[in-house]
Formats: C-alpha cells, structure tokens, sequence
C-alpha cells in the first residue's frame, strides 16, 4: 500500500509536467491547426539560457524566470520568422517546417553546448518525505506540482477573465469572424506562439533536473509524452491535457513501479492505441468546436 | 443625402476569374439598401470586399468620403464598417455574452460598452435569458439575432449584412427584419443588406440593388422595383 501511495504521488507530480507541455502543443494547435513537433528543441533554448543565468547569478529563480522570458522570446521568433509563412492551405507544411527547426536548433545547441549531458540541480530536495512512515512526494515534486498547477490556473484565468484571453479564443475558434470583429488575429496568434512557448520551456526546466540533465535532445522524451497526452486529452482541450497529463503520469508510474521502466513507454503507446482506436478526437474533445 | 458607403467600379474575382464586373453604387446615410440577385450574382463577394476580406483588383470603397484601399479588416471595423457574415457567425464556443463583448471590443467606454449590452438584451430579448449558453446550444433565430446584436455593439456607421434569412423561419425572418428597421429609423443606422429572400428584403429597405452575373443590372427605390414585373422574373425569380 505504501508503494502505491508513492507511486500515484509520484505519477501525479510528473502528470502536471506532461500536462504543462502538453497545454503548450493544445495552444498552438488551437490558433494555428500546426503540432508543434519542435516544441522540445525550442523549450530547451530556453532551459539553456535559463541554466546559463543560474550560473551567472548563482540564483536559480533568476534563471527559472530567464527559463521562462527565452522561452518566450523563441516563440516570438519562430512565429514572426519561419511559422508565419506556413501555408494555411497545407497541414503538412507547418509540420514539415516545424521539423526542420528541430535540426536546426538541436545541432545549433550541439555546437555551441556540446552532446554531453550536463547535471541540472533542483532548487529542493528530491528524497520522498515521509508521512506517517509513508513515503509520498519529495519537495521538489510537491514544488513542481504547484509551479506547474499554478501556471495552469494563470493561463486559464487569462484566458476566460481577460479581453486579451478572449480576443485569443476568438482569434482560434473562428479566425475570419474574430477579424471582422476587430481582433487583430495575427498578432494574437503571436501571442498565443509566446505564451505557449514559455510554458513548455517552464516544464522542460522542471523536467531536466529529473531526468538524465541538460543536453539538446533532454526535451524529446517530454515531448513525446506530452504528445500523446495532448492526443488523448484531446488537441482542442486544455482541460483535456490537465486530466490525460494525470492519467499518464500515473499509467507510467505504476508500470514502472510494478512492472518495470522499460515497459513503461509501451503502457503510454498502448494507452495513445486505444484512445485512438475507440475515441480518435480525444477522450475531452469539444464535438461541437470549427463549427461558426 | 450624402453617401455614407460609396463603392465605384469595383472588379473582383477568385483565381483570376472575375466575379464582379465593375459594381458602383452608394448607400445613403441612414438608409437600408437591399441587395438583391440569385445564387451566383456576386452578392457575398461584393460585402467581403467592402468588409476588406477579399482585395478588389480595381475600384474603390468610400466610407463617409474616405478611402479605404490601404484600410484593413480590422481598421475598417474602428471606422465604423461592421459586418454580419454568411452562415450567421456566431463563434459557438463562445457564450452568447462573450460573442456581445467581442463586439464592443475596441471601445474605450466601459460605460458605453455596459450601455450597449443592456440595449441589445432589451432589443433582442430571448439573448437575455441566454447570456451564459455558448453559441452551439442557441436556436438558428437565436443566433442571427446574436451576430446582429454583436456587430450594433460597436455601435456601426454602416451594417453589412449578408443573408440574415438563410435556414431561419419566416416568422423568425419577420422579426428580425422589423427589429432592424426599426433600429435604422430610430438611430439612423445604415445598412447594405443582401439576401436571396427578395420580398423580405425589400419590404424593410429604402433603395434595392439588383445585382445578376457580377453587375448591377437595376437600382432603383426598393418600391418600385418590387412592383417591377418584368425584372423581378429576370433576375429575381419570384
């Protein structure tokens, strides 16, 4: 029992990742009807940065903010100067561009970083504490969770109580009519590449110190569970990846603990076929949304 | 009467096919034209155009005397050109109060935009009742009267309006036209309104255009061009 209360603290704490970046691929997907397949290169600048600026400062919450600011400004960039010009007509232009970024920035980390993996600390310790004798999540899970919850809840308060939210939603839900509407629809699809940009780069700089550290292909893995959590819940839901990102966190937890690590990718696979096979717009996908 | 629309030789088309073949016309300030053609005329083309959705390949579009060549879809919405497309609009996963914000949202008064919202429940009441209902779960009624309602937020110069008629109920159809004229008489708002139900439009409209093939084939007072026999089965079908 005590092992399953660990495992499903520990499952939960790496599901607010997945979810996180998971909510940045719903992002894009929703403004621009792009996956974003480079969104692990591009949080990875941002890590890099991030780290770069822990070092020069000695303060880790400067580099988490720099983390979050580059990450941001990645988004700006690839948006305004290679994204911008995918041709809306072709799904598979967006994608094909979004690939070539990824080359492109993993060989521009390479060369300028190197290939090895370089140790990342966490800001907490990461040993589990114990409540009544049982152990549950460690300080830096329980410091992941709330960062990671906590941007959840900012992005949705932004964009359900404020007009740039609104002016987001409508620029995503129906492009021509939020036009004819005054809304200045490019601009917020910026936005939206900015917004979502500095969310994965937050998750990735959360992510790293728990993995196997800081080298330009650290963010693929993430990325990849975030893409079948974004799948699953569903791409136009972002309530839909805070629910599947818990369902595989736990999923992969549980499999691990019980059954092994290496079988826990193939869990998530299986999970991602019968999602597909029995509901294929996702578990918590809007039946209703493209309709304007 | 001076012209608040004024659109002058206007040629537009799709892939170098040309839709519309030099279309001139004015719309009088405070009036309601309708205009009218079958399926095929040009009629959405020519309010996309003066919308700024589709770039004409020459002519112009004057709003209250000014050009708005180099103007944007956007820009020409903060002058005063507010559009109700086909197919209603209504963004449905939006609630019925979120669209009516959307409307008033480069305005600057909080107080008027509060005002405008109140006015548009009081004139459009069935939306009152509704204002938390996002769009997909509201009636075909329901939401023409909330694209309507939401493009009068931003309180217009000129309306375009492209077939507010089409799926809905004729009595439906009546009420919407009534409300519309009867917000045209009271607050002098313009309208260029085209539809395929002739009759309809033109028994709210003060001038009709009778737009076949891309062209204007016949403008005259709204009237005497519903009295006119010999258009009416040319162009107009009925």
């Amino acid at each position: 029992m005590d092992r399953l209360v660990f495992l499903l603290g520990t499952g939960l704490a790496r599901g607010t990742l997945f979810a996180l970046f998971a909510l940045a691929l719903v992002l894009i997907w929703r403004a621009t009807r792009i996956v974003n397949f480079a969104a692990g290169a591009m949080a990875i600048v941002g890590v890099y940065v991030g780290v770069a600026v822990t070092g020069l400062t000695g303060s880790y919450w400067w580099g988490l903010v720099a983390t979050v600011l580059a990450g941001g400004l990645v988004g700006l960039v690839v948006e305004r100067g290679v994204l911008r010009f995918a041709s809306p007509r072709s799904p598979l232009s967006g994608v094909i561009l979004a690939i070539g970024l990824v080359i492109v920035l993993q060989s521009l980390l390479g060369i300028a970083f190197g290939q090895q993996h370089e140790p990342v600390p966490a800001p907490f310790s990461d040993r589990p504490l114990r409540v009544g004798g049982v152990p549950l999540l460690s300080p830096y899970d329980v410091f992941v969770v709330v960062v990671a919850l906590g941007l959840m809840a900012v992005l949705r308060l932004l964009f359900v109580r404020t007009t740039l939210g609104l002016q987001l939603r409508a620029a995503a839900f129906a492009p021509e009519v939020a036009r004819l509407l005054g809304v200045r629809v490019a601009r917020m699809r910026t936005v939206g590449w900015v917004l979502a940009a500095a969310a994965a780069s937050l998750a990735a700089m959360l992510a790293v110190p728990k993995e196997l550290g800081l080298n330009p292909h650290a963010a693929d893995m993430l990325f990849v569970y975030a893409f079948t959590v974004a799948v699953v819940g569903g791409l136009d839901s972002p309530g839909g990846a805070l629910l599947a990102g818990l369902t595989v966190g736990v999923v992969m937890s549980l499999v691990t603990g019980y059954l092994g690590a290496t079988l826990a990718p193939v869990a998530v696979l299986a999970l991602l076929v019968v999602v597909l096979l029995v509901r294929p717009s996702g578990l918590f996908a809007q039946a209703e949304a493209r309709r304007a | 009467m001076s012209a608040a629309l004024s659109v002058r030789d206007l040629v537009v088309g799709y892939g170098g096919a040309p839709v519309l073949h030099g279309v001139s016309f004015d719309v009088d300030d405070g009036t309601v034209v309708a205009l009218v053609g079958g399926n095929g005329a040009g009629k959405t083309t020519l309010l996309r155009t003066v919308s700024g959705l589709l770039a004409p390949s020459a002519g112009t579009v004057h709003l209250d005397g000014r050009d708005l060549a180099r103007v944007g879809v956007e820009d020409r919405v903060r002058r005063g050109l507010a559009q109700v497309p086909e197919g209603r609009g209504v963004i449905t996963e939006l609630t019925v109060e979120e669209n009516l914000r959307l409307g008033g949202l480069w305005r600057r008064d909080p107080a008027g935009l509060r005002a405008a919202l109140a006015e548009m429940y009081a004139l459009f009441e069935p939306l009152e009742r509704r204002r938390t209902t996002l769009g997909h779960q509201l009636s075909g009624g329901e939401r023409q009267m909330l694209a309507i309602a939401r493009a009068l937020v931003a309180r217009p110069r000129v309306l375009l309006l492209d077939e507010p008629s089409l799926g809905l109920a004729p009595l439906v159809v009546a009420q919407i036209m009534r409300t519309l004229r009867e917000l045209c008489d009271r607050t002098g708002l313009t309208v260029l309104l085209a539809e395929q139900n002739v009759a309809g439009a033109l028994s709210v409209a003060d001038h009709g255009l009778v737009l076949g093939l891309g062209e204007v084939v016949a403008s005259r007072p709204a009237a005497e061009l519903a009295g006119d026999d010999a258009l009416r089965h040319a162009y107009l079908g009925f």
